[in-house]
């Protein structure tokens, strides 16, 4: 696109402009690479955000400033030039297919599997031209997105981006951003707190109960979705919601790293159900370009019997560290977790979940299944922990391994901390090869290799797999088995 | 032309010469009988025809069909028509026997171009094969062979067997762990089967299988070769003298 050109042509010449004292342009749509204040001023100002969402960035920022890269976890990888990065707009490269001719076949190859329609391979595969909006070929037609949108507000319902809710909503915004991932959390959660650009909010009223799965609509509004989104989801008393995350094709990106913050908080008798299924790009066979998926999730269950499951299919990515958790305040919460990660070829994960229990009889579950092939190195990495006044709490935590080949590793961590006397946790833990009586078994019933591995792996994961709303369940079901492609043999 | 002929086949496990020099013909509508004591080689037979990976081939050939087994991945050979009831059928979890059976069917009838059932078609198919095998739709839904009982899980086999209607059907012990109830529904649901196209090859340590599935050849493996071979009276005869002589004769 030859305007995508002229905006890296302008970027780079405002970038070397800017080492002599740049002032950022407000009338520009895109900040010149690197990040200082004067960026996150722009991004806010870009925003149109109040004082006090500029501030809360700038005090992020400045804390960010202060803190280390975190080394503790398992997979490494090259440094990260944070200044070498575009925080705003980021203009497209300029090397975008023109065709889907100009595609990775295999990429295609995919997309075919997955029945995706060409209109929608265009987009994800990021072709020049393709709508900007995928509307049409995603799913159903604007019209359809704005009956949606109609119904939902019928019920008082808020959903719409996180840029609009800070200006529509911002007592709401101001109330819960951050209380539950605080600016200063972690490194990465740090960072997108000070540049954050996309992202979506969804409110539900007391007593409603959302009318339908917040995924479609997903789909169609953020086609965009940035490299720093930023998600906050409120369920107020006696609510529910189910909402989805992700696509199941795998999406080109020209960002590699992919600092992401999800926030959740459920108020008395509401439940959440936060589904994700995550293929991004993992790159070649040996990770080269794929995506870094570092995100910050965690849920407050503050209200008494509330809820919230959370339910990650994990399969693209170079590397995936993230540990969706949940803080169970309110009495009789409830947490869950329920996993599937895959890595293939040379991908990496460090994934795992965080229940804290506080309030009594809080009870919490956690189903992980990880699934290694090729020459992947996969940890889980979970806490349980029952504070003091923790009465009558309960956990139960399953992770299960599974390794295909003699190259892959797989690893579980456990952390379990228990102040309080009368609470019941159990761990149960199994590494198992994929073997090679079920394989043959398969085959002599007539499947060939790649079948056989993705009905064995599908049933290996299943307890995870029916967690997930059914339109997503499918998809996933398929997607567990192309992950795996020439994974045996 | 035979449906399958077996020609001076020889086959080692870790370099262990186990099948040396066996030589079987079977015929379309033929039960054969193979029995012999235990490490004559009986497994091996049943693996090295079905294609399982660590049964190395060293030499003889095999056709099926007038075409070159040997050659043919595992997968293949069972889309071709060979059909191998487990000794121990494998449990696979959280995969329901439904779902296991229907991609076996369709992977199958897809070789043959034929169109793929879908769910719905595909449970009355079953449901009618099922019904002859005291398979109920509880067992169906469970997961293939998990916690199922030894009779379950051999009727489970059984049924496989309908459902893909082979060529060539291989019955590995598919005594053992049975008891006579267990027995005579399995036994009659393999009867259900024979035909004038099918060959059935059963291979069993004991005689007393054979008297439910009555052979029309019997043969006597040991030490990886056919050393006798006759009618079904000769199972009998072996049921009185053991295999002790053959060990001698072979040694």
């Amino acid at each position: 696109m030859a305007a995508d050109a002229e905006a890296l042509e302008q970027v780079r010449t405002i970038g070397e402009q800017y080492k002599y004292g740049f002032v950022t342009d407000i009338e520009a749509d895109f900040a010149p690479k690197g990040l200082n204040e004067d960026i996150v001023r722009f991004i806010s100002k870009k925003k149109e955000e109040p004082e006090w969402m500029l501030e809360w960035r700038l005090k992020a920022y400045r804390h960010w400033l202060t803190m280390e890269e975190p080394k503790w976890q398992k997979p490494q990888y090259p440094e990260i030039d944070f200044q070498d990065s575009y925080y705003y707009a980021a203009p497209k490269t300029g090397d975008k297919p023109k065709s889907l001719d100009e595609v990775d076949p295999q990429l295609l190859e995919v997309y075919e599997k997955l029945g995706i329609p060409l209109r929608e391979q265009e987009v994800l595969a990021g072709v020049e031209g393709a709508p900007a909006v995928a509307v049409d070929a995603v799913f159903d037609s604007v019209s359809v997105a704005t009956t949606y949108k109609a119904k939902l507000e019928e019920q008082g319902i808020i959903f719409c981006s996180i840029s609009e809710a800070v200006r529509e909503h911002p007592e709401l915004v101001k109330q819960y951003l951050g209380s539950v991932v605080p600016y200063s959390d972690n490194y990465y959660a740090t960072l997108n707190s000070a540049v954050f650009t996309d992202g979506s909010f969804v409110y539900i009223p007391k007593g409603k109960r959302c009318p339908m799965e917040l995924s479609t609509y997903f789909r169609i509004n953020a086609e965009n979705t940035g490299q720093f989104e930023r998600t906050l989801i409120i369920a107020d008393e006696g609510s529910y919601v189910s909402y989805l995350e992700g696509c199941t094709a795998p999406q080109r990106d020209e960002n590699q790293l992919h600092a992401a913050v999800v926030e959740l908080v459920t108020l008395d008798d509401a439940e959440i159900k936060y589904s994700t299924v995550q293929n991004w790009y993992p790159g070649d066979e040996d990770g080269k370009g794929g995506i870094y998926n570092f995100v910050t999730k965690r849920a407050a269950c503050r209200g008494k019997n509330s809820k919230v499951s959370w339910t990650q299919v994990e399969t693209g990515s170079a590397i995936t560290w993230k540990y969706p958790s949940c803080i169970l305040q309110g009495d009789n919460s409830v947490g869950e977790f329920y996993s599937v990660a895959i890595t293939n070829n040379a991908q990496l994960a460090d994934t795992g979940t965080k229940m804290i229990h506080i309030g009594k009889n809080t009870r919490s579950r956690i189903i992980s299944k990880g699934i290694s092939a090729g020459k992947a190195d996969q940890t889980y990495r979970g806490l349980v922990r029952i504070q003091r006044g923790a009465n009558g709490a309960r956990n139960y935590t399953q992770c299960d391994s599974l390794l295909i080949g003699d190259k892959c590793g797989a690893h579980t961590i456990p952390y379990i901390e228990s102040q309080n006397p009368s609470a019941q946790v159990e761990h149960e833990a199994t590494t198992s090869r994929i073997g090679e009586d079920q394989l043959f078994y398969c085959r002599q019933r007539g499947m060939d290799e790649e079948e056989a591995v993705a009905l064995i792996v599908n049933g290996f994961c299943k307890e995870v797999l029916q967690t997930l709303p059914m339109e997503f369940a499918v998809e996933a079901q398929k997607l567990v088995g192309i992950s795996l492609e020439g994974s045996v043999g | 032309m035979a449906l399958l002929e077996i020609k001076n086949l020889h086959a080692t496990v870790d370099d262990k010469p186990i099948l040396n020099g066996l030589d079987l013909t079977i015929g379309g509508g033929e039960v054969h009988a193979i029995m012999g004591p235990n490490g004559s080689g009986k497994s091996t037979l049943s693996y090295v025809l079905s294609g399982r990976d660590g049964y190395e081939v060293t030499g003889g050939e095999v056709l099926f069909d007038g075409k070159n087994l040997l050659e043919m991945e595992a997968d293949e050979r069972a889309r071709e028509g060979v059909f191998l009831a487990f000794q121990y059928p494998v449990e696979i979890p959280g995969v329901t026997s439904i779902t296991f059976l229907r991609t076996a069917v369709n992977a199958v009838r897809q070789h043959h171009g034929e169109s793929p059932f879908d769910a719905m078609d595909f449970v009355k198919y079953i449901r009618e094969k099922a019904a002859g095998l005291n398979v109920s739709d509880d067992m169906l839904k469970r997961a293939v062979n998990t916690g199922f009982s030894g009779g379950e899980k051999k009727r489970m086999e059984i049924l496989q067997m309908a459902a893909l209607d082979p060529k060539l059907a291989i019955l590995d012990e598919t005594d053992s762990g049975l008891d006579i109830d267990a027995l005579k529904v399995v036994a009659e649901g393999v009867n259900a089967m024979r035909s004038d196209e099918r060959g059935l090859l059963v291979i069993t340590h004991y005689q007393r299988l054979l008297d439910y599935i009555v052979p029309d050849h019997v043969h006597v493996l040991a030490k990886g070769r056919i050393v006798k071979s006759g009618g079904k009276e000769l199972a009998h005869e072996l049921e009185e003298s053991g295999y002790a002589e053959f060990l001698e004769d072979a040694a």
